[in-house]
């Protein structure tokens, strides 16, 4: 029997879980992972493979949080309150390139892209009134903003004290991670050791002021979208937070004080299996690095907890409607791994971003597998399975050997120096284009199965007008304020930036004078100077 | 008689960070035969124009995925057309809506190449414009 199985011929010559991923067997048996290399412990008991919780969604399900922004704050509120009435349960701030990379939207590099992949955000007027109607007391915001997080952190902590609200009732997290941006999202300002003081400026204030709040999301799921592979998305972020939390513990701080407030974000793609294992991989790694390496006592200290959004570069322009299968699919292997929010992209967002209807939907695929498909009323369903068991012992060991390797060269930030990730990351992306070209890896309506179809898609549109308003809201703003103060105040922003101290104070001080995003970051710019990553091609 | 290889440079105008497609778009060239200057990124109009005269490229490919291609792309243009009269052909890629392609080609991109698109492609259309762009001149 067993020979006449053997002489079956497959589809393929070798299966793999994606381009350069892991080779998949045929079937999975107690053979391939014996009972002593799984790790069984209850969830909510270290190491936590198999949730941080002990009771997962059946306390509470993951936060539903769409990321969104665009034009001014006067749309992006309104988007807000749309998504806030869909049922999403948490915040997400898309912020504009402009205020993303420190500059105000009447600089010259502003113009043309004022408004166009998030809200402009040039001031805390502009702060204030996109929460217009929203309680920062009662709601969680997660602010994607790196470069320039301190100046926007500062922003939200004034915007809330407006609304009456104390900055350690706040509840949210700000991403600011800026080694991935050095590897693969590239909207840094400054150079790498400037980053890091201002990245732990903002986790040392938090730990001491906002025990609510997240100080960072240490993010593999650009890197991911750069192509890294599975495994290095999930090693390289492991890597980042190693190099953030030794950073913490150079200034002094004890592991504990800021540990349990680290969190991650990382992205799902369309292999399931390989998600749900990656992201149980992840949680005992870091685990055990929280426990040995950093000596942490406190168990939340210890737990991985992480944002997901679905992989973008997995959509297609072509048969837009196809990208809600996909969706669906990389929304339950991010349940199926226990995350503890999530972003589920819209259908039409290989080609804009999302319309009301598209964000409906996306809101919808969350709801319907927490209220119908039952994953959610079991912590970790999958756990026990042969191939995911298997799968998550092939991954860890996939994750161990790039930090080894990491740590070898002298941690994060020295690989990223010598572009040892961007040119793991480019070698993957590049197989993988390769792959897709060769038609070797299927892209369902983009390289097999095409058809001839007239776009029919009603696509968001950001109105040309949007820069002009974005500009008179700066000259009202300028006209309004004390621009004494201003000149004082960002005096003695270079003042603190050239020192040991830390910068929230100063900051917090500076945009409650109403000092704009590009005044503060061009005084940071005076005292850091600003990076130009060599090319590596 | 030895064929002069064509040379290329890829930029990305705007403050867009995002350079996974220009850098699988200039190492796919690049294995296709090409001279490929990859300039990288956030750089302005003026500066793509500038070093596209310095290297006396054939191609000119500009990339972006926030949505501000047509001001981005038109001011390179003209940029490069203020000071050089070479005949280079224009190309374009990233998350460019259809309805914006006419515009597009109207402003001197000769071929956008979207998401979806393979690396054969965008090299076939390179070689076929220059072709033409020989041909015309041998009249």
């Amino acid at each position: 029997m067993i020979g006449v199985m053997a002489e079956l011929k497959e589809r393929k010559k070798e299966f793999k879980t994606t381009v350069d991923g892991i080779v998949v067997d045929r079937v999975y048996t107690a053979d391939e992972i014996p009972e002593n290399e799984i790790d069984a412990s209850p969830p909510g008991e270290y190491p936590f493979t198999r949730n941080i919780m002990p009771a997962g969604y059946r306390t509470r399900l993951w936060t539903m949080r769409q990321y969104a922004g665009f034009a001014t704050v006067e749309e992006t509120n309104k988007r807000y309150k749309y998504l806030y009435k869909q049922g999403q349960t948490g915040f997400s701030v898309a912020f504009h390139l402009p205020t993303q990379m420190g500059y105000d939207s009447d600089h010259p590099l502003a113009l043309p892209e004022v408004g166009r992949v998030g809200v402009a955000i040039d001031s805390l007027q502009d702060m204030e009134d996109l929460w217009d109607g929203i309680p920062l007391g009662e709601v969680s915001t997660s602010m994607t903003i790196n470069a320039t997080a301190p100046i926007i952190l500062a922003m939200y902590i004034a915007a809330a004290e407006k609304q009456g609200v104390a900055q350690n009732q706040l509840m949210g997290t700000v991403q600011n991670d800026l080694l991935k941006e050095y590897v693969a999202r590239n909207t840094y300002i400054f150079a790498p050791e400037p980053s890091m003081r201002l990245t732990t400026d903002i986790c040392g204030y938090c730990a001491q002021n906002m025990p609510k709040w997240n100080s960072i999301s240490i993010s593999g799921y650009h890197m991911r979208e750069a192509g890294a592979t599975a495994v290095q998305e999930a090693a390289f972020t492991l890597s980042n937070g190693i190099a953030y939390v030794q950073a913490m513990v150079d200034r002094g701080m004890d592991v504990d004080s800021f540990a349990p407030r680290f969190s991650f974000f990382f992205a799902a793609f369309t292999n399931l299996f390989e998600e749900v294992a990656k992201f149980r991989a992840l949680r005992r790694i870091w685990a055990r690095i929280m426990k040995e390496r950093f000596n942490a006592q406190n168990e939340r200290s210890m737990m991985l907890k992480f944002h997901v959004q679905t992989g973008g570069c997995t959509l297609a322009e072509q048969q837009p409607l196809n990208n809600v299968v996909r969706v669906a699919l990389q929304a339950l292997a991010a349940v199926l791994g226990s995350c503890q929010s999530l972003h589920t992209n819209s259908y039409d967002e290989a080609m804009a971003l999302p319309s009301e209807e598209a964000v409906q939907l996306a809101l919808r695929t969350q709801q319907i597998i927490a209220y119908e498909s039952g994953v959610a009323d079991t912590v970790d369903p999958m756990g026990g399975s042969y191939y995911v068991e298997w799968l998550t012992k092939r991954i860890e060991e996939g994750i161990q050997k790039y930090i080894a390797t990491i740590d070898g060269m002298g941690g994060a930030l020295e690989a990223i120096k010598r572009g040892y990730m961007q040119r793991e990351i480019r070698r993957s992306a590049y197989n993988h284009q390769k792959a897709v070209d060769s038609g070797e890896q299927v892209m369902v309506g983009v390289n097999k199965y095409t058809s001839d179809e007239p776009p029919g898609l009603e696509l968001l549109e950001i109105d040309e007008g949007v820069a002009q308003k974005q500009i008179e809201r700066l000259k009202r703003l300028r006209s309004r304020r004390d621009n004494d103060k201003i000149s004082q105040i960002l005096d003695r922003v270079r003042q603190v930036a050239g020192s040991q101290e830390n910068v929230m104070p100063v900051l917090i001080e500076a945009v409650k004078a109403y000092a704009t995003v590009g005044e503060i970051s061009d005084a940071l710019r005076d005292v850091f100077g600003e990076y130009k990553e060599p090319s590596v091609l | 008689m030895v064929d002069k290889k064509i040379r290329v440079l890829i930029a990305k105008p705007g403050l867009d960070g995002h350079d996974r497609g220009a850098i699988a778009v200039a190492q796919g060239l690049r294995d296709a035969g090409m001279e490929v200057i990859y300039l990288g990124l956030r750089l302005t109009p003026e500066q793509i124009a500038e070093a596209a005269i310095q290297e006396d490229v054939d191609v000119i490919g500009l990339g972006c995925l926030s949505g501000g291609h047509l001001p981005l792309f038109s001011k390179t243009i003209d940029s490069f057309r203020k000071k050089s009269n070479k005949d280079v052909i224009f190309i374009g890629g990233g998350i460019i809506p259809k309805k914006d392609i006419p515009a597009l080609k109207e402003i001197g991109i000769t071929g956008t190449f979207g998401p979806g698109t393979t690396i054969n492609q965008i090299a076939s259309f390179i070689k076929a414009e220059l072709k033409k762009g020989n041909d015309d001149n041998q009249d």
